[in-house]
């Protein structure tokens, strides 16, 4: 069945779909595109002291000028619609495979919708440990801009990459990036979803990881009318490491959803997920979070903590931590909670002289940090704080 | 502490295990037959079956009107599929609907008129109703006063109410405590008031069904200020094959009410599955208190999944007075399915919800079973501890929400899920949802999932235990928090039951 004929079978998905509960999907999949007003972004200025290659798309569009030059020792890029024939390209086991074994036992029809449609994308193909991140910079221009982006990634054995991506991209955005990490082989994923208000996204991360390979996903969403991240990893390798860490910051008009599966199918891997969210001024945050351990899967380990800060009344929080385990050697939990900022905390430094809003966005920064300390190089997590620092001195000024 | 507490679970586990092995029907003590002639009402559902009921019960118009239109309501629903639990399809034309002891159509005026075969299930089941009567003068010793802690009981004999003990004592502090059947023909603008204000006939497929077909069950109404002097406890028993059981209960405690409620259960050994559906409904006015434990302990089907109960049940208290509070304690050992989700609906300013749930499944067995929180009043509190144990090839589910509502401000949820699991192919599952809608609450929620601790075995066959009672102290230890909410008999009970229904898990 191709990714076409799913999206048939799979149908979109409706306000009834038990899987989005908390979100409603329609202005995801509506003939019309909502319009977004184009902001300056905060965030263009994100990462500028890190040495790495820039790819870069305007509203979903390859653009060669903006871009560094594609060559970079032990990673070969292409763009996908410049791969003359998927059908011998090493592609061709990934594009659409890992969504397509995405759908049971729910079904992601807008990742099918994606496969099926996408008009650009990069196919990243690492065969050693990168000398410098790539970076994806999606750039926002027109307001009624609707893109569609699919990007594969393929680690070789040892192989080590880091992925950044920042921007807003579109007034509405479906994005799909499936990644195949190979044994022993590590990715490394820092995102940061852009500033403008009114944009919409959509976007599905499909990982699979070999023996003792790492995963370590990080994203930073501030602002957008409405945003799906979902996360598809699954554990085949044994003593396999995946991470998947959000920090959100969420104020007025603002839907945020976080929706992730860890499946642990080979014995000794550890998973990890961490979500915070902070929000105010009538922002919702969604979290579908879960653990699946499928039989046989023994000695693993999987954590999960979603938190959120509620900033005023008007905030709500939704959270369905799952797990789901059918091997009994296993140490799993979850955790999740919701509630204002500590009034004590607060005092403590309005005691010391701080002013009642620079106290509470540096008790927002340190309920952040354990998500941001997720990020494992330094230079990365110091941009990130400095941009949610930036964006809170903003909302203040 | 330990060693004092395992020598006592051990001879518990002793002695019921020579029991479990010297029976030959296996590891069910409750899988006995009682050879009594039954009145059946035809097999199928229809209004014709609704009316029947009905007039049986010698229940007035309103009463048969609001069966008939859940009727037609079910005739339009869909079973609900999204539980972790598969099973055949059931044919819902091919139970009973009404079964009931003939010797119960002439109602006996005391015990004494009793099938004596019936109070041979008792004797078995363990309830001491007969001493109770003799003690409680049922045979004009009325003056004579109980002796020890006393337990009013109402026995549900398949469809059919047979026996409620201590009336008398019971009316005298106001407390009315008889059968759904009885109350409908004594009380019925209590019941016309409540019936169905908790659970309405709309809620849910199998809560429809009930509200078309129960026969029976218990009602309770504790009127203002008392404090119900004794603990009131029910006994369902389903006895008749391919008879389901559909009972229903209302508990309504007035304003500054309290009132504890006992519930066992137990079903014969079957080779065919039987269905439960029962609806049981909890009403707290202001500063009222209801405890509601339940022992669940239906057959639960043998090692390859032949038989037993599937347990369809609805159970909500609805606090609808300020500071008032419900618990909800269980232990769910029982039943080849478990559907069960006892509910708070937390509609008083600084009303309380409890749930304290232990729920084990082994061999196949597949249980599906939590609560719902609903936060509507300010100040409102609720504590979820749930412990569930999974063995052999069963499969056990917490699915649990809390919900908190905007204008619910300074509401307080602390939820807490755990997870055992003993051998390979068993499964354990938490399906939590956590709903916030303002900022002055807190919510909280964690869960874990592991093994029985190696450690904690060694330690224990270390001291010259076997791995079956090590396994069954260390189970006894995680259920502990559950345990020490419930009622002393049933704590004992429920003890027991942990350790024979994990027979045969190990080794």
């Amino acid at each position: 069945m191709d990714a076409r004929e799913r999206v048939l079978a799979l149908g979109l998905p409706g306000r009834r779909d038990e899987y989005w509960k908390y979100t409603r999907p329609e202005s995801l999949t509506d003939p019309e595109v909502a319009r977004a007003a184009v902001l300056v972004p905060y965030e263009a200025t994100l990462f500028d002291s890190v040495d790495r290659l820039r790819i870069v798309f305007i509203d979903g569009v390859f653009a060669p000028d903006l871009s560094d030059d594609l060559s970079l020792s032990g990673v070969h890029v292409e763009r996908l619609c410049e791969v003359s024939r998927m059908d011998i390209h090493w592609a061709s086991e990934l594009y659409g495979v890992l969504e397509a074994r995405s759908h049971s036992p729910i079904a992601r029809p807008l990742a099918a919708l994606n496969t099926a449609y996408a008009t650009d994308g990069v196919m990243i193909h690492v065969t050693e440990k990168a000398t410098k991140p790539v970076n994806l910079m999606y750039l926002h221009r027109s307001e009624t801009s609707d893109a569609i982006l699919h990007h594969c990634v393929k680690l070789e054995e040892g192989a080590d990459l880091t992925l950044l991506e920042t921007g807003p991209a579109a007034a509405r955005f479906n994005k799909s990036m499936e990644i195949d990490i190979a044994d022993g082989a590590a990715f490394h994923h820092v995102r940061a979803q852009g500033r403008d208000h009114e944009r919409r996204a959509m976007t599905h991360t499909f990982a699979r990881l070999g023996r003792e390979s790492v995963f370590k996903s990080f994203t930073v969403t501030v602002n957008g009318v409405l945003t799906r991240n979902e996360c598809v990893v699954e554990l085949v390798g044994p003593d396999a490491v995946a991470h998947v860490a959000g920090a959100v910051v969420g104020d007025g008009e603002f839907h945020h959803d976080d929706t992730v599966l860890v499946t642990h199918d080979a014995a000794g891997c550890r998973s990890r997920q961490v979500f915070k969210k902070v929000l105010r001024n009538g922002a919702t945050g969604v979290f579908q979070g879960k653990i699946l351990v499928r039989p046989g899967a023994q000695k693993t380990d999987g954590y999960q903590i979603s938190q959120s800060l509620l900033l005023d009344d008007d905030a709500q929080f939704y959270a369905k931590p799952e797990l789901e385990i059918y091997a009994d050697d296993v140490q799993c939990s979850h955790g999740s909670t919701s509630g204002a900022i500590d009034e004590e905390a607060l005092y403590y430094l309005r005691s010391r002289g701080i002013p009642r809003t620079e106290a509470q966005d540096m008790l927002v920064l340190a309920f952040l940090a354990e998500a941001i300390d997720e990020i494992e190089d330094g230079a990365l997590a110091r941009d990130i704080v400095a941009a949610v620092e930036a964006w809170l001195g903003r909302r203040r000024g | 502490m330990d060693a004092f507490e395992g020598t006592q679970v051990k001879e518990g586990v002793e002695e019921e295990t020579v029991q479990a092995v010297k029976s030959l029907a296996g590891k069910y003590k409750h899988g006995w037959t009682t050879d009594i002639e039954m009145d059946y009402a035809p097999k199928g559902l229809n209004e014709d079956i609704v009316r029947m009921i009905s007039e049986k019960n010698g229940e007035p118009d309103w009463m048969t009107d609001w069966r008939l239109q859940a009727l037609r309501r079910w005739n339009g629903l869909r079973e609900p599929d999204w539980a972790m639990v598969s099973y055949p399809a059931i044919d819902y034309q091919d139970q009973y609907y009404y079964a009931a002891p003939k010797a119960m159509s002439e109602k006996p005026k005391s015990l004494d008129e009793v099938d004596p075969k019936l109070l041979e299930t008792y004797r078995k089941l363990g309830i001491p109703l007969r001493e109770q009567m003799v003690l409680a003068g049922v045979e004009g010793a009325g003056d004579v006063p109980a002796e020890g802690r006393k337990v009013a009981v109402d026995a549900v004999f398949d469809s059919v109410s047979v026996g409620t003990t201590f009336q008398k004592e019971l009316a005298e502090a106001g407390v009315i405590f008889c059968s759904m059947s009885e109350a409908l023909r004594e009380h019925p603008e209590l019941v016309r008031r409540y019936l169905g204000s908790v659970v309405p006939v709309s809620d849910n497929y199998f809560a429809t069904l009930n509200s078309a077909v129960f026969s029976d069950g218990s009602f309770v109404y504790v009127p203002p200020g008392t404090r119900c002097p004794m603990e009131l406890s029910t006994y369902f028993r389903i006895n008749a094959e391919n008879t389901g059981q559909f009972e229903r209960t209302l508990i309504i405690a007035d304003r500054g009410a309290y009132v504890s409620y006992l519930e066992g259960c137990t079903a014969p050994q079957r080779d065919t599955h039987q269905l439960h559906a029962a609806v049981v409904e909890l009403v707290a006015l202001e500063d009222a208190e209801i405890k509601y434990s339940t022992v669940q302990n239906w057959f639960p089907g043998d090692e390859e999944g032949r038989g037993g109960i599937y347990n369809f049940v609805t159970k909500r208290a609805d606090c609808r007075g300020d500071r008032s509070k419900v618990m909800w304690t269980q232990v769910e050992t029982g039943s080849a399915i478990t559907w069960k989700y006892p509910s708070c609906v937390l509609r008083g300013d600084g009303s309380q919800g409890e749930f304290y749930s232990i729920a084990i499944t082994n061999n196949v067995q597949q249980a599906d079973t939590g609560t719902k929180m609903l936060h509507l009043g300010r100040d409102t509190k609720s504590r979820i501890v749930s412990k569930g144990i999974s063995a052999g090839k069963a499969q056990n589910t917490y699915r649990g929400q809390v919900s908190v509502h905007p204008k619910a401000g300074d509401s307080r949820n602390y939820t807490q899920c755990d997870s055992l699991l003993i051998g390979d192919s068993c499964g354990a599952h938490t399906v939590p949802y956590i709903e916030v809608r303002n900022n002055t609450s807190r919510v909280e929620h964690e869960a874990t999932t592991s093994k029985v601790d190696d450690d904690q075995l060694f330690y224990c066959r270390q001291r010259g235990m076997d791995e079956e009672e090590a396994v069954a102290l260390v189970v006894n230890g995680f259920c502990k928090e559950v345990l020490q909410e419930l009622p002393m008999e049933f704590a004992m009970e429920a003890q027991q039951l942990v350790a024979i229904s994990l027979e045969g898990s190990v080794g």
